[in-house]
């Protein structure tokens, strides 16, 4: 059976967070947080050791002073850890942890030390001493010896190169072109909670509570390394503080739990990551670069687009963004090209964060599209109705439904953008230089097959329903119960739900915007064929479980949501400083599942826009090879006085079952999308200073 | 392992000769530098002596002045109703430091004697001669946003951090200090050194004296003083550069004039090359941009810290500005 | 090893410490009280929020030793699932929160700075220092005041909604801990 669409009751409708309770009174568990009661005592302490150069050799783990502070078990090296199995096809060199000698970057794990107390840990994490033979690193884009090369594919298997169309004949035949670099610094996704693991090894079963956006992933992705079956690894995320990306994939440390567990069978485990160990472990935004010419007649109609990205990448572990791609579909150009290239540095491995590829991309396009609009006299939004395409530029495909259009309108006439002036540096408010910019957003409908569900009838017309899904502050655990509920038509009360679980059928990834469709369509799948075995009123105890191939009506069609940024951004005339006083996002994402946890997550997104656009930047100091702005001191995100007082975030009214059987997309990342570069055309409406580089100092106003 | 042990001192002199007698000893008063230190291996003291229960946690006032005692919290020494109406740059500044949570726990003289936030000393697998003499220092080389500008050295660019102490600099504070030797005053200006060779001393104060208390003078500059700092993220972060400035005019004329500077320098820096210049004459913006330029005519700049020097102009001349907004 | 006596949500406990346990530690460690979480440990999320003998704390920055014959209010000691503190359940009102992670610190936040403004503390955004001046919590006011608690989901704006629904409620008086 496959999903059909479904009528709505629930979904759309308000509907209160159901772990709200538990989480304002601190009563809901995190990954270290299980304790006697849930079997977890007499727990040991494991604490991470990093290498202190960036490339060269371990000589000698040195433990002895560890060993004899008091307190401390063990200190595991890539001498006595366990050894792996399998490391996947090429060997992941970022999960393959203490298994020789080799150093690939700075900070990786080289030693795990287990003991009774954290301080003790710490301490004698502090007093292993690593001895190394230091070899040459390279850790800078801009060195010499940092040689680009094409990938031979980017993030989500994209193509590394594509261009449709003769682009040297158009720009040589336009009248304007606009052409720039534009930059993104390393920024870390830095959710709250470290990511930190509870494991156990009975020497049959390794159980973990982990903080992961897919608890099947970490299961399926460990299980081979360590010799196991799947069955054998079980994995819990009840509760997640928070990933936005970083948690997306097995990082290091989700393998170092599993070793230090296995070092002490019969003995619980606890492994939290240090904020600073955050910075070299778990994953980050690569810093990118992005050159794009943007070639146009007069009135601004696009002849041709160039997009031409660079990134660094770990030369233990290749991962490049897919940062061009928004350029072979955003606009109507006859002529577009975009390539990826990227330098293996020894550097720590970049990965997920909130919208790769197109949070980086689209901060270039978009403020270059201002710079066009500028050049062409034309106002940004005419620009971009200008350059509205009918069909996907990429594929040729049909839109589901593309409604940009609306959302810039809308949103244009809740700002009040009409009557704004082209010129920049011509509104003031005390000290303050004023001025408004605007940005489009995009982000593709991704659906993820091999979800699978169970549902299982219960007495008084109750339902038990499963899936290893995962709700990292997204509201998941919600908005799951309303699809449930409508899918079987009963009351959002009768559902009873049960997520992030190995044990559950097994679920992809909260990530890529993509949980909510495919873990809901699992749901209305199973919802559908339970019916169709068990009829409207099923005795208790009967139970159907599917799992998801395909949603049909996708084929076809270019399945994408779209969205418009306004903002109104202020820099102070005597010190530059900026803040954004108006922030407004309008969406086009389907139909909205709960307005409530809709709206958060969609301010939510556009607060880390702002972010981005103004504090966050990793900064590698290329001698060390680490970043050393590796704590929220010096890595700063937006904190509560930086959020806009005018802060709002909309959507049209539509539903989507080309995309899924209740008619929603996902909207986990598209508000991050856009925001950055709509405050950068901001700033420079205030100041007449183009800034083509994050984030948006005061330096730049000076 | 290293034992630590604590004591919790009854008086001022049994702690002050507690710590003097051992050298593996540190005072304990808040504890939010010292336990962030603990933590990163910063620091490793075998004793710590906590002071913060001592009867130093009183604001006096002295009729020509204030007595601030060492253990009164920064919350509670910004909210002091003659602080706020007779040396508001005091209020100001410890009002734009850290979070409401930090300047609950914080004590006067902990802030003071609060350590840079330099990167690379935060960081104890990167030479930093502050923390490690003789390794080097990281830099001077490397990530600068937030270097001195100001009298800085080979070995050292790091800046103090404090907000507070930028305010007491430019408000004449005088800091009461015991040591075994009996009492002494130090000048606030003093009490912070600039780098020179030896960046792994803050202070002129030698181990073991204690501060107690912190000495505030009323005077008509002092009532019309004010502080502003600026920073990326609009609060919760330490300042690029700041301004505590006190004014008093005498009609169009500036009668007396004071500024220091935060972000600057290894310590809170007292512009008096720029209060020269402003004495006595009349006070415009142009006129305050020409004096801080003249002080910052020292300034060594790096690629990334070489907006300090605008920024600090700028900020000033609003300060300023502002202050005689206010006064006439 | 010290042995140290608190007053933990109202009930006395005596733990073993070490003289370099954080107070965050002594309560998530050895107490298993999880409602204070730790986010950075170093003093720079605010995550681990306590009222600290009745006032707004990061007990990652408490030494533990220091605070012999504490009284700590944690999230769980404000209220419970059945009965919410106010400040709770405007959170739950204004969805301010998502992953839930810096909630409890949030809370905590909450209720020691609606204190302190009904105290008349000023904050840096207010314009008049004149101690007899009143706080008007505005908007900015509610925003600097709770900035020393970061959110990275950016429940920001529900946060602020349920301050503004607490002081309302409170006839902008206390909001404090009952």
């Amino acid at each position: 059976m496959i999903a059909r669409p479904i009528e709505t009751r629930a979904v759309g409708a308000h509907h209160d967070r159901v772990d709200g309770p538990l989480k304002v009174t601190g009563h809901a568990r995190y990954a270290v947080e299980h304790g006697p009661d849930e079997g977890v005592s007499e727990h040991l302490t494991a604490w991470l050791v990093g290498a202190p150069v960036a490339k060269g050799r371990v000589l000698r783990v040195d433990a002895t002073q560890a060993l004899a502070t008091a307190g401390v078990v063990s200190v595991v090296d890539h001498e006595s850890a366990r050894r792996l199995d399998d490391t996947g096809e090429q060997g992941d060199g970022e999960l393959a942890i203490l298994q020789d000698d080799r150093i690939h970057y700075r900070g990786q794990i080289v030693a795990i030390v287990l003991a009774e107390s954290a301080e003790a840990a710490r301490e004698g994490a502090r007093l292993v001493h690593v001895q190394v033979e230091a070899g040459d690193h390279v850790a800078d884009l801009d060195s010499e010896e940092a040689e680009l090369y094409a990938p031979e594919e980017v993030n989500a298997g994209h193509e590394t190169d594509w261009s449709d169309g003769d682009v040297d004949a158009a720009r040589a035949g336009a009248t304007v072109v606009v052409e720039g670099d534009y930059s993104i610094p390393y920024e870390h996704n830095n959710p709250l909670e470290p990511h930190a693991a509870t494991a156990h090894w009975d020497g049959e079963v390794l159980t973990m509570w982990d903080s992961t956006q897919a608890v099947h992933a970490v299961a399926s992705t460990l299980a081979p390394m360590l010799g196991l079956e799947v069955e054998q690894v079980r994995v819990r995320a009840p509760y997640v503080g928070g990933g936005f990306g970083s948690k997306g994939l097995p990082h290091s440390p989700e393998v170092a739990a599993a070793l230090a567990a296995m070092a002490v069978p019969g003995r619980w485990v606890r492994l939290a990551v240090t904020r600073q160990q955050m910075f070299a472990m778990t994953g980050y935004r690569s810093q990118s670069r992005s050159r794009i010419r943007l070639a146009a007649e007069p009135d601004g109609r696009l002849l041709a687009i160039e997009h031409d990205a660079v990134a660094p990448s770990a030369a233990v572990k290749e991962f490049v963004e897919q940062t061009a791609t928004i350029s072979r579909m955003m606009y109507a150009a006859p002529a577009r090209r975009t390539t990826h290239r990227a330098a293996a540095l020894d550097i720590n491995v970049s990965s997920w964060m909130r919208a790769p590829g197109e949070m980086p991309g689209t901060f270039a396009t978009e403020v270059a599209m201002d710079e066009l609009a500028v050049a062409c006299d034309v106002d940004p939004i005419d620009l971009r109705l200008r350059n509205e395409p009918a069909t996907d530029p990429e594929t040729g495909n049909p839109w589901n439904d593309r409604r940009l259009v609306e959302c810039l309108e809308q949103g244009a006439e809740r700002f009040g953008w009409s009557g704004r002036s082209p010129e920049p540096r011509t509104t003031t408010d005390g000290d303050w230089l004023v001025g408004t910019g605007v940005a489009a957003a995009t982000y593709p409908t991704l659906w993820m097959p091999g979800n699978g569900a169970r549902i299982e009838s219960r007495t008084g017309g109750r339902y038990a329903v499963g899936i290893g899904a995962v709700d990292i502050g997204t509201g998941a655990r919600t908005v799951l119960q309303q699809i449930a509920a409508d899918a079987l038509d009963v009351p959002v009360s009768a559902i009873d739900l049960a997520i992030g679980d190995t044990s559950l059928p097994a679920a992809t990834v909260a990530g890529g915007s993509s949980g909510t469709g495919s873990w809901g369509t699992a749901i209305v799948q199973t919802a559908q064929q339970f019916r169709a075995d068990h009829g409207p009123e099923p005795a208790p105890g009967l139970h159907t479980q599917t799992t998801t191939e395909s949603y049909p009506d996708m084929a076809g069609h270019a399945l994408h949501s779209f969205g418009a940024v306004f903002a109104e951004v202020r820099v102070d005339r005597w010190t530059g400083e900026v803040r954004v006083s108006r922030l407004h996002g309008t969406y086009s994402v389907g139909r909205i599942v709960n307005p409530m946890t809709a709206r958060s997550q969609l301010l939510g997104g556009l607060l880390m826009g702002l972010s981005a656009a103004l504090h966050e930047e990793g900064v590698r100091d290329p001698r060390f090879g680490h970043v050393v702005t590796q704590d929220l001191a010096t890595y700063h995100v937006a904190a509560h006085a930086d959020v806009p007082p005018d802060l709002d975030a909309r959507w049209l009214e539509e539903s989507d079952t080309l995309s899924t059987p209740f008619g929603g997309r996902g909207i986990g990342e598209i508000a991050i999308v856009g925001t950055a570069a709509a405050i950068a055309n901001a700033a420079w409406h205030a100041t007449g200073v183009r800034v083509r580089d994050l984030p948006v100092t005061a330096d730049a106003f000076l | 392992m290293k034992e630590l042990t604590y004591v919790r001192a009854t008086s001022a002199a049994e702690a002050v000769e507690a710590v003097t007698d051992d050298p593996r000893a540190q005072y304990l008063g808040g504890g939010t530098n010292l336990t962030d230190h603990l933590k990163l291996g910063i620091t490793t003291p075998e004793v710590l002596v906590d002071v913060s229960r001592l009867p130093l946690d009183t604001v006096e006032d002295t009729g020509t002045g204030l007595r601030i005692g060492a253990a009164v919290r920064n919350s509670d020494l910004a909210a002091h109703p003659v602080v706020r109406s007779d040396f508001p740059a005091l209020s100001r500044a410890l009002l734009a430091g850290a979070s409401g949570q930090i300047r609950n726990q914080a004590t006067t003289a902990g802030n003071l004697l609060q350590r840079t936030r330099c990167v690379y000393f935060q960081d104890p697998t990167t030479p930093c001669n502050k923390r490690e003499p003789g390794s080097g220092c990281s830099a001077i080389e490397g990530y600068g946003r937030y270097n001195a500008v100001l009298g800085a050295s080979e070995a050292c660019v790091a800046v103090h951090p404090s907000d507070m102490a930028v305010a007491m600099s430019a408000l004449d504070a005088q800091v009461v200090v015991l040591g075994a030797e009996g009492e002494r005053r130090i000048p606030l200006e003093d009490l912070h050194r600039l780098p020179g060779h030896h960046p792994e001393r803050d202070t002129t104060l030698a181990h073991g004296e204690l501060i107690t208390a912190v000495e505030l003078s009323r005077s008509g500059a002092a009532r019309t003083s004010t502080y502003e700092k600026a920073r990326d993220r609009a609060s919760y972060a330490f300042a690029l550069v700041s301004v505590a400035a006190a004014l008093e005019l005498d009609g169009d004329r500036v009668a007396d004039v004071r500024i220091a500077w935060g972000g600057a320098a290894h310590k809170p820096w007292r512009a008096r090359t720029a209060e020269d210049l402003l004495r006595d004459g009349p006070l415009d913006e142009q006129r305050v941009r020409d004096a801080a330029a003249e002080e910052l005519r020292a300034a060594a700049t790096g690629p990334d810290s070489d907006y300090k020097v605008a920024m600090l102009t700028g900020i000033t001349a609003r300060a300023l500005v502002r202050l005689s907004e206010a006064t006439s | 090893m010290p042995t140290l006596r608190l007053t933990v949500d109202g009930v006395a406990r005596k733990v073993e410490i070490d003289s370099r346990t954080s107070l965050l530690d002594a309560l998530r460690e050895r107490l298993e009280v999880t409602a204070p979480k730790k986010g950075c440990d170093h003093g720079q999320c605010g995550s681990c929020t306590v009222l600290l003998d009745g006032r707004r704390s990061l007990s990652c920055l408490a030494l533990a030793v220091a605070h012999e014959g504490a009284d700590v209010v944690t999230a769980s000691g404000l209220g419970s699932m059945d009965e919410p503190h106010p400040v709770q359940q405007a959170f739950l009102d204004h969805d301010g929160y998502q992953c839930g992670y810096c909630t409890p610190g949030q809370v905590c936040s909450v209720v020691g700075m609606l204190e302190e403004a009904a105290q008349g503390h000023p904050s840096h955004v207010t314009s008049d220092l004149d101690p007899e001046a009143l706080i008007d919590l505005s908007n900015d006011e509610i925003r600097e005041r709770m900035s020393g608690n970061l959110c990275r989901c950016g429940a920001y704006a529900g946060i602020l909604d349920a301050v503004r629904q607490v002081h309302a409620e409170a006839g902008n008086g206390t909001g404090g801990a009952r």
